[in-house]
């Protein structure tokens, strides 16, 4: 188990738990972000993390990805060691073709295999030899996705990933997410500002208020699930009062 | 009205009154172009040549002394003597060897502290501020202090245009390696790359269009420093035929020098630009 800092002790409790959060304090000068925040991850579960902005949703993630190196704080946070992030702007290094990004720390005389089998996953065989200017948005988050997957996470860190995406192509890539997700099972925290998207893949849906859970609700729709039916609605007007929004008319 | 003016129409308009048909010629007209226009063919050229003209006729009319500034054919006729004789060779070869050797000294030296200041907070305590004073003294100011510690031998001058090549080396690497992008930083951390890695995979690659760009500057910068030096205690070397050729009055010589500075300087410039363009192939600039 990885120890992040800020004086924090990572202890793994439960094995049984991929994340265990416990009395997360987190803090910029005397602002509280994180006040006090629990939450527990199982292994291979997909929850999906909705809050208004400033709710502290990037905060959690930077924590659990070990990334808040000057951030005061407290509490208990166990984190596995293979852990992947996929940042909202694909992040690929422009100086480096598609292949080379996705085995980018790979280390092993198959890299460069895996990285083939990753990006044909993704459906982008044969443009391992691209640059990374040459590809849509899509495509680049595609590549991104590829890079995070190739390295077997046990938990998947998404931070906004399709949120700069347009609608037509955010539909595909969650086809896609589902179905990799299918296929790899890592736990899987994504932070997101769209319900539906929340909807559609997790298997839970906790929303951050006032830096802490304020509400935690299992998705329990059967596949595919359909805007049209009233449990879906029921669960997206919940889940939108939960955000401080009335009703769905309201957005 | 339609734009499909077929033959019928258009005897048409032209027997009936002006009034109806100019509102829609008014529309039809384009606007104003504020933009500088097309570009001209072989227009950069344009200049040169204009200079070329006006440097022959001055000559052939005797408006422009030949004492002062030779015609353009008696310039020509030399640089041909002086290739013929092997003397302009020996020349430029004794200069290009000044250079490079002071130029290739002053980018590792510029290259080594740039990663030295760069990638450490000590080394950039240390190294960063006497480069910045270093920066506001023209170097060439330097060549009393220089004459005195090093002589006037082949030395000083190698060290000279080495300090002069050093700065924007330095200058501009530095800058690439602080500002590669805070983002870059955090995906080396999640990926859990070594430092090594780190360096070789985003650190170095991030500072190359930097680096590049200060060689460009250093690249000039050497051969002004050249320029300099060369009139010093030399024996052979461009400066040293140009300095000969004022003590004769021998204006056509002194043209050969300054054109072949010219076409040295033109040449190593498009030499770093084509390196530019092979490395930093993953960048899709509004210049391409």
């Amino acid at each position: 188990m990885a120890t992040h800092a800020g004086g924090l002790t990572a202890t793994a409790r439960e094995a049984s738990a991929a994340v265990r959060i416990e009395g997360l304090v987190r803090a910029f000068g005397t602002r509280t972000v994180l006040d006090g925040l629990d939450l527990t991850l199982r292994p291979g579960e997909f929850v999906a993390m909705l809050g208004r902005s400033g709710s502290g949703k990037s905060t959690l993630l930077r924590a659990l990805a070990g990334l808040d190196h000057e951030t005061g704080g407290e509490g208990e946070l166990s984190a596995p060691d293979h852990v992947s992030v996929v940042f909202q702007d694909a992040r690929l290094l422009p100086w480096k073709r598609v292949l080379a990004n996705v085995t980018l720390g790979l280390t092993g005389t198959d890299a460069g295999e895996r990285a083939r089998t990753a990006l044909d996953e993704v459906g982008l065989a044969g443009r391992e030899d691209a640059w990374p200017v040459e590809l849509s948005g899509g495509e680049q988050q595609r590549v991104s996705l590829a890079r995070s997957l190739v390295r077997e996470p046990e938990l998947l860190l998404a931070d906004e990933p399709f949120g700069a995406l347009d609608a037509l192509t955010r539909g595909r890539m969650h086809t896609l997410l589902a179905r990799l997700y299918e296929r790899h099972r890592p736990a899987v925290l994504l932070v997101t500002h769209d319900v539906d998207e929340a909807i559609a893949l997790a298997d839970r849906v906790v929303v951050l208020d006032g830096g802490r859970i304020a509400a935690d609700l299992a998705v329990e729709l059967p596949a595919p699930r359909r805007h049209g039916t009233p449990e879906y609605a029921a669960l997206r007007t919940r889940l939108l009062a939960r955000l401080g929004v009335d009703g769905p008319d309201h957005l | 009205m339609s734009t499909d003016v077929t033959g019928e129409r258009l005897s048409l308009v032209k027997t009936a009154p002006a009034a109806p048909a100019s509102p829609a010629a008014r529309r039809e007209r384009t606007r104003r172009r504020l933009g500088p226009g097309r570009p001209i063919p072989y227009g950069r050229a344009l200049g040169p040549v204009l200079l070329l003209a006006i440097w022959s006729g001055g000559s052939a009319t005797g408006l422009i002394d030949a004492r002062n500034l030779s015609a353009p054919w008696t310039v020509v006729a030399t640089a041909g003597d002086l290739i013929a004789d092997g003397r302009l060779q020996t020349n430029v070869w004794t200069s290009a060897e000044l250079a490079v050797s002071g130029l290739a000294y002053g980018v590792a030296a510029g290259l080594v502290l740039a990663l030295i200041a760069g990638l450490s907070r000590l080394g950039e305590g240390v190294i960063d501020g006497p480069v910045q004073i270093k920066r506001g003294i023209p170097t060439l100011a330097l060549i009393p202090l220089l004459i005195l510690w090093f002589g006037i031998g082949e030395s000083m001058k190698v060290i000279t245009i080495a300090l002069s090549a050093f700065v924007p080396v330095y200058i501009h690497t530095h800058n690439g390696l602080r500002t590669i992008d805070a983002r870059y930083v955090e995906l080396a951390e999640t990926l859990g790359l070594s430092r090594p890695r780190f360096l070789l995979h985003i650190v170095l690659p991030g500072a190359l269009p930097g680096f590049l760009l200060g060689m460009r500057f250093a690249v000039t910068a050497a051969w002004l420093a050249l320029a300099v030096v060369e009139q010093v205690n030399a024996t052979s070397g461009i400066g040293y035929m140009t300095g000969l050729a004022r003590t004769y009055g021998q204006t056509d010589i002194i043209i050969v020098g300054l054109v072949v500075y010219g076409l040295l300087g033109l040449l190593s410039d498009g030499l770093v630009r084509l390196v530019e363009r092979k490395v930093l192939s993953w960048r899709r600039t509004l210049a391409d």
